[in-house]
């Protein structure tokens, strides 16, 4: 587009510093790869933008009052979003943010289409890229919102939909790429392309509305892939390289964790997305499971089996998150290891709600990175553990996995704490997790459930353990 | 023609780039890693900055600003709390 390429300095400089921000992106997200560079890499990231940004500034034609009246606003929602969060509510801030990316591609494509058509440059190339943006962008957007709403449970956190849903979903998809054809042979429509977005609006939220519960790692994991995905969409629609760069970084880095993330479900993306994860009809029920084998224990019985251990595991849930329990688990600890005991955890991959949850809640309690180990990593000591303490963690932790090929989470990688000589398992009932089966584990000879909240039943642990 | 095939070729090579790095993130650090993530994304406020042109028509003008709002959210608030959260990790040591 002809009416980007005007800047007070020669453009080349301005590609040669688009460039340089484009390596300091890069080199940002390369500091990511270990707890000491992150911060370091972060603000990397951060110069990159800045960089980027103030060299757009020098465009010539910029109307500065309405780019400062944006910018005042966003910064101080950003500011205010970034400082007030509590890291339990994590997952929400990146499934909002993943939907402002979006909107903000919907929104710079459709200004850009109507710049453009003024200006008689709307190519093929252009509106094709314009569509793509639009309909990215707008999934994006009303995805994110739904998924913000189901984590900050403003939304049913369950499955909805009707029957059908499918076939109207793919029915929604098809239209809206036939309108990117209709941008195609018209390249002077406008109308196409707000048919697209209010297509792909509805369409993010009937793909977002049927996935609860633990499959949200892998939704927000994918929205964020897609928020990268829009912005490359729309450095097409400017041909604008940095755009392309970062937007493809960011779509890198989503379908990454989105392949994680279902792999530790042992679950395809596309089982994850539309299929209806249910109890097995013929399995077995939780009378079954449970009749008269589950042992209930008190925080001064737990206090005591402490006495003759040397390595204890806490192995976190989403519980974990909702009790805010993370710095009492760091209070009990603290008081095992003033008495030698080696304290670990283990962390799944989908425990909590969002890739890492766990890590950031128990860094935020001072919990050093090394003692956290990844399941692949403390599966094979299980054996060695005297007491493992599950915490507000279920299908994460269900031997079924592992034994019944028929359950809805065979084959699923789980954290073997039923190899553990003793698990201790905090949690408010017998209540199924996500699954909606029954946990063997409970039941099982070396398993003793200490009833309650959370944060209330470790405190009075933490009591116990001080009196002992 | 050549532009696009030189914008593919960019996209491309910036995905295999994000491939390879990304794979290296270790997972204690993926929540940070998503939150950075948001803010690179805000990178749209440079097509939202070059879309602010003072003889926009008002819809376009509209368009502009809110996109430089919602632009400005991830880039600022995406890398103050991903700075707030990697502080943690630091530990006390």
């Amino acid at each position: 587009m002809e009416q980007t390429s005007h800047f007070l300095i020669p453009e080349g400089w301005v590609n040669l510093a688009y460039v340089l921000a484009s390596i300091l992106f890069i080199s940002g997200l390369k500091g990511l790869t270990h707890p000491r560079t992150a911060v370091r890499g972060n603000l990397t990231s951060a110069w990159g933008m800045l960089l980027a940004v103030l060299v757009t500034l020098l465009a010539n034609g910029l109307a500065f009052q309405w780019i400062l009246l944006g910018a005042v606003i966003g910064g101080l929602i950003g500011l205010l979003a970034a400082t007030r969060v509590q890291m339990t509510q994590m997952p929400e801030m990146v499934a909002i943010f993943n939907g402002f990316g979006g909107g903000a591609s919907v929104l710079v494509a459709g200004a850009a289409l109507i710049i453009a058509h003024r200006s008689g440059h709307a190519d093929v190339q252009t509106t094709v890229s314009t569509g793509l943006s639009g309909l990215i962008g707008a999934v994006t957007f009303t995805g994110s919102l739904i998924a913000f709403g189901k984590l900050a449970e403003k939304l049913p956190g369950g499955s909805i939909g009707f029957p059908g849903m499918k076939a109207f979903n793919a029915l929604l998809g098809l239209a809206a790429l036939a309108c990117v054809g209709w941008m195609a042979v018209d390249t002077a429509a406008t109308l196409p392309y707000w048919i697209i977005v209010a297509l792909a609006a509805v369409l993010g939220v009937t793909l977002t509305i049927p996935i609860g519960g633990a499959d949200m790692p892998v939704v927000i994991s994918l929205l964020n892939s897609y928020s990268g995905l829009a912005a490359a969409a729309t450095g097409f629609v400017l041909m604008n390289n940095v755009l392309i760069i970062a937007g493809s970084l960011v779509g890198a880095s989503g379908i990454i964790l989105t392949q994680i993330m279902c792999k530790a479900m042992n679950r395809s993306l596309s089982n994850v997305l539309f299929a209806k994860l249910g109890p097995s009809a013929d399995g077995p029920s939780a009378d079954d499971v449970y009749g008269g084998k589950v042992k209930a224990t008190s925080p001064e019985e737990v206090a005591m089996l402490f006495d003759t251990a040397q390595r204890v595991l806490v192995v976190p849930g989403y519980g974990l998150a909702v009790a805010q329990a993370q710095h009492t688990v760091r209070d009990m600890a603290n008081i095992l290891e003033s008495r030698g005991i080696t304290v670990e955890y283990g962390i799944h991959p989908v425990a909590g709600r969002m890739p890492g949850h766990m890590n950031v809640l128990l860094a935020e309690a001072d919990v050093p990175y090394e003692k956290l180990k990844e399941m692949d990593e403390i599966n094979p000591e299980m054996e060695q553990i005297d007491v493992c303490m599950v915490i507000g963690a279920n299908d994460v932790v269900n031997p079924v996995a592992r034994t019944d090929p028929s359950s809805p989470i065979a084959g699923m990688p789980i954290i073997d704490v039923d190899k553990a000589r003793t698990v201790v398992v905090v949690k408010r009932s017998l209540s199924p997790g996500f699954a909606g089966i029954p946990n063997p584990l409970f039941a099982a000879d070396n398993c003793l459930m200490m009833f309650g909240d959370g944060k209330k039943a470790l405190q009075e642990l933490v009591g116990a353990l001080k009196e002992g | 023609m050549d532009a696009l095939v030189a914008a593919i070729t960019v996209f491309v090579l910036a995905v295999y780039i994000g491939f390879e790095i990304i794979t290296k993130v270790p997972p204690t650090l993926h929540t940070p890693l998503m939150s950075g993530s948001n803010a690179i994304s805000g990178i749209t406020l440079i097509g939202a900055v070059i879309s602010t042109r003072s003889d926009n028509e008002m819809l376009a003008t509209v368009l502009a600003v809110a996109a430089v709002a919602f632009a400005t959210i991830n880039v600022v608030g995406g890398y103050m709390v991903t700075h707030r959260m990697l502080d943690m990790f630091k530990g006390k040591r």
